[in-house]
């Protein structure tokens, strides 16, 4: 192993031994500069975009290099596939490399249902809230400050949009396949692998004969360890090369196809295997210019303290709820969105504090050109900037209300 | 270092008490604060030993160094050895049963055979460079997030064991301290109240002379209070009697407020 480098604390500039992680302080001189990531407003940490401009929003404004966001499936795995699918295709329009991991489908055909995404010269017709935003259209091409009112369409036809920060995807029509090849992908198909699994020799056993994780696991992790190691992304490559970002993206672990027992038994026989392998992936991330997407059906997991423990090893976690098949689709309550969305996990990294969110009761909905996610309903507004001389009407009129003689009352209230 | 928590707790980096295994522990929350709040109070005098087994060494560094101490710098004195589990363990996972690494990670090869390489690591980094031992102060054990290692496999027993011996060498035999980090899942009222991390808490509370348990507040989310703590001192065998307070607290970006309950800057 190299000697540790004492490069924590100084400008580091592009140097990225294998020791250091990628989480690299914002250095005063020059910032790393991959296309589609920029440094956070919270802390300067290096961070990507989702695919979803809203979901980046309530994770704290996107997601960072080096970490892990996990998404609990709803029952169906519809929006949670749909998630996967906005990350990678975001990938590839920043021209980041794609590593896909599925026990299911195989990875070309994950990649070749990507939706496709929005070219500027016919993002005309666009919903009317976002031309309401006061903006210079003379301002200089990557903003700053006003950085989220970048997506404001601009005259431009080619798909030159690597300089942005999250983009917008029409779910009904799919990549063209010129955008998908131009994109590196690495793939893992898991019955593709089991071949070879199953031919190498058995690992020697354990004095007791068990092994922590079952082959499966072991095999995406090794494989994912010679991906990163062979296309430079822990820095074993030498500085000629240009640096990007991977963006890893694991379908369905814990499922049945993956060799796992965790979502079938109440006592499985490997209780630690998804935990062990979310923690060398955590390794993994930690150590390398990557940032990972993991799907988990946590519905079919029964033991909660178990959940807890997985989500404890990742970083982010987003657990999605769809109303389909439930009563809930036809609740009045509900009839605006497709589900609900909780934000169960935000983290802190290098930093003591997170941006956290005012509200957590969040629902999604899936329309063709936008994932949109809103807060369903409004907390009592308690903070400390809230000015509460102000609230005078309504709260002038309860005070006298409850006084009992309530004469000149407010219109609103009647007693 | 923050100053509020010192005051609670009647301690200050030049005089604290020695022999201390104090346990933090949170439910449903997130309580790693109060790691860089000890870790930065310890090594204004001590010699440290510590062990981050789920973040890397540039998180720690990163806050602490808004607390007003240099990792980099007291790693290199010798002040403080720090065990990075997350870049030790791929070697271990992924390479099988090659002796190549650190053997203070071998429960990640094998999970029943415990924590005794996490022991000697320990123990023989307390041990090492006797001259200058006596430089530093009493010797300090930090852990951050015992309970990731229930989630590889070890057994409860295993790490209670652990713990034990950490606790006979540091504060019985060399008067040190330890602070542990614990984190459980599940609500305190559900029946399954037997699982891992909760007999582990259980097991450690009763080894421990402090506990801060930090958990949410228990009327719902909250963005300006970001929970509560209980300090709870055990009654040692000068007749104290066991003690508790209960504050709550927001984390902010230098420090942590820590205030009673319902006189938050929010609410008054």
């Amino acid at each position: 192993m190299a000697a540790p480098s004492k490069s924590v604390g100084k400008s580091t500039g592009d140097r990225l031994s294998c020791n250091t992680t990628s989480f690299q302080k914002k250095s005063r001189s020059k910032l790393v500069s991959i296309p589609g990531t920029r440094p956070s407003v919270q802390n300067g940490q290096l961070i990507v975009s989702t695919g979803v401009t809203s979901l980046d929003y309530v994770i704290g404004g996107g997601l960072a290099v080096g970490t892990l966001l996990l998404i609990e499936e709803d029952r169906y795995d519809s929006y949670s596939r749909m998630l996967l699918k906005y990350f990678l295709a975001e990938g590839v329009v920043c021209g980041h490399e794609l590593y896909v991991a599925s026990a299911q489908d195989h990875p070309s055909d994950i990649i070749q249902e990507l939706p496709s995404p929005i070219l500027d010269d016919i993002a005309s017709p666009k919903p009317v809230e976002s031309q309401t935003k006061p903006c210079d259209p003379e301002g200089p091409d990557t903003m700053s400050i006003a950085w989220r009112y970048q997506n404001l369409p601009k005259v431009q036809t080619a798909l030159a949009s690597s300089s942005r920060f999250g983009h917008y995807y029409d779910v009904s029509k799919t990549m063209d396949p010129e955008i998908c090849q131009a994109a590196r992908c690495h793939g893992f198909y898991l019955p593709e692998h089991s071949a070879t699994v199953s031919s190498s020799p058995a690992p020697p056993p354990t004095a007791t004969g068990q092994s922590p994780m079952p082959e499966a696991y072991v095999a995406l992790l090794k494989n994912l360890q010679e991906v990163i190691h062979r296309e430079g992304f822990d820095g074993s490559l030498p500085q000629t090369k240009s640096r990007n970002v991977l963006r890893i993206g694991l379908h369905s672990l814990g499922s049945a196809l993956w060799g796992d027992d965790l979502c079938c038994r109440d006592n499985p026989s490997h209780g630690h295997a998804l935990t062990t392998l979310l923690y060398g992936l955590r390794a993994l991330l930690r150590s390398s210019l990557s940032v990972a997407l993991v799907t988990v059906p946590s519905h079919l997991i029964q033991n909660k303290a178990l959940m807890g423990r997985i989500t404890r090893l990742c970083d982010t976690a987003v657990a999605l709820e769809s109303f389909r098949g439930s009563e809930r689709e036809t609740n009045p309550l509900y009839k605006d969105y497709h589900g609900l969305l909780n934000v169960c996990q935000v983290p802190h990294l290098n930093c003591l504090v997170c941006d956290l969110p005012d509200n957590k009761d969040l629902a999604f909905k899936l329309k063709r050109k936008q994932f949109t996610i809103e807060r369903l309903h409004l907390p009592p507004d308690l903070s400390e900037t809230v000015s509460r001389v102000s609230h005078g009407g309504l709260a002038g009129a309860a005070m006298l209300g409850s006084s009992g003689c309530g004469s000149a009352g407010n219109k609103h209230l009647d007693f | 270092m923050f100053a509020e928590l010192n005051s609670i707790l009647n301690s200050s980096p030049e005089s604290f008490k020695q022999g201390e295994f104090i346990l933090v522990s949170d439910r449903q929350t997130d309580a790693s604060f109060l790691i860089h709040h000890f870790l930065s109070f310890y090594l204004r005098g001590c010699k440290v030993c510590f062990l981050g087994l789920v973040q890397s060494f540039s998180h720690y560094s990163a806050v602490s160094q808004r607390l007003g101490v240099s990792l980099n710098q007291a790693r290199e004195k010798g002040q403080l050895v720090f065990l990075e589990g997350l870049k030790e363990s791929l070697g271990v996972l992924l390479q099988g049963d090659t002796s190549n690494g650190t053997p203070a990670l071998d429960f990640l090869r094998d999970p029943s055979s415990g924590l005794r390489g996490l022991y000697d690591f320990v123990h023989g980094n307390i041990r090492g460079s006797e001259g200058r031992a006596e430089d530093w102060g009493p010797p300090v054990l930090m852990v951050d997030d015992l309970s990731v290692v229930l989630s590889l496999g070890v057994s409860v027993g295993a790490v209670l064991d652990f713990s034990h011996y950490c606790r006979a060498t540091f504060c019985s035999e060399l008067q040190g301290t330890m602070v542990i980090l614990v984190r459980c899942e599940a609500e305190e009222e559900e029946e399954e109240s037997d699982e891992g991390s909760e007999r582990l808490q259980r097991g450690l509370t009763h080894q421990c002379s402090l506990t801060l348990q930090v958990q949410g507040l228990p009327t719902g989310y909250c963005r300006d209070i970001h929970g509560e703590v209980e300090v709870c001192w055990r009654g040692r065998c000068d007749g104290l009697q066991i003690q508790r307070k209960l504050f709550q607290y927001k984390v902010c970006d230098k420090g942590t407020l820590f205030f009673a309950r319902g006189t938050s800057s929010a609410v008054l």
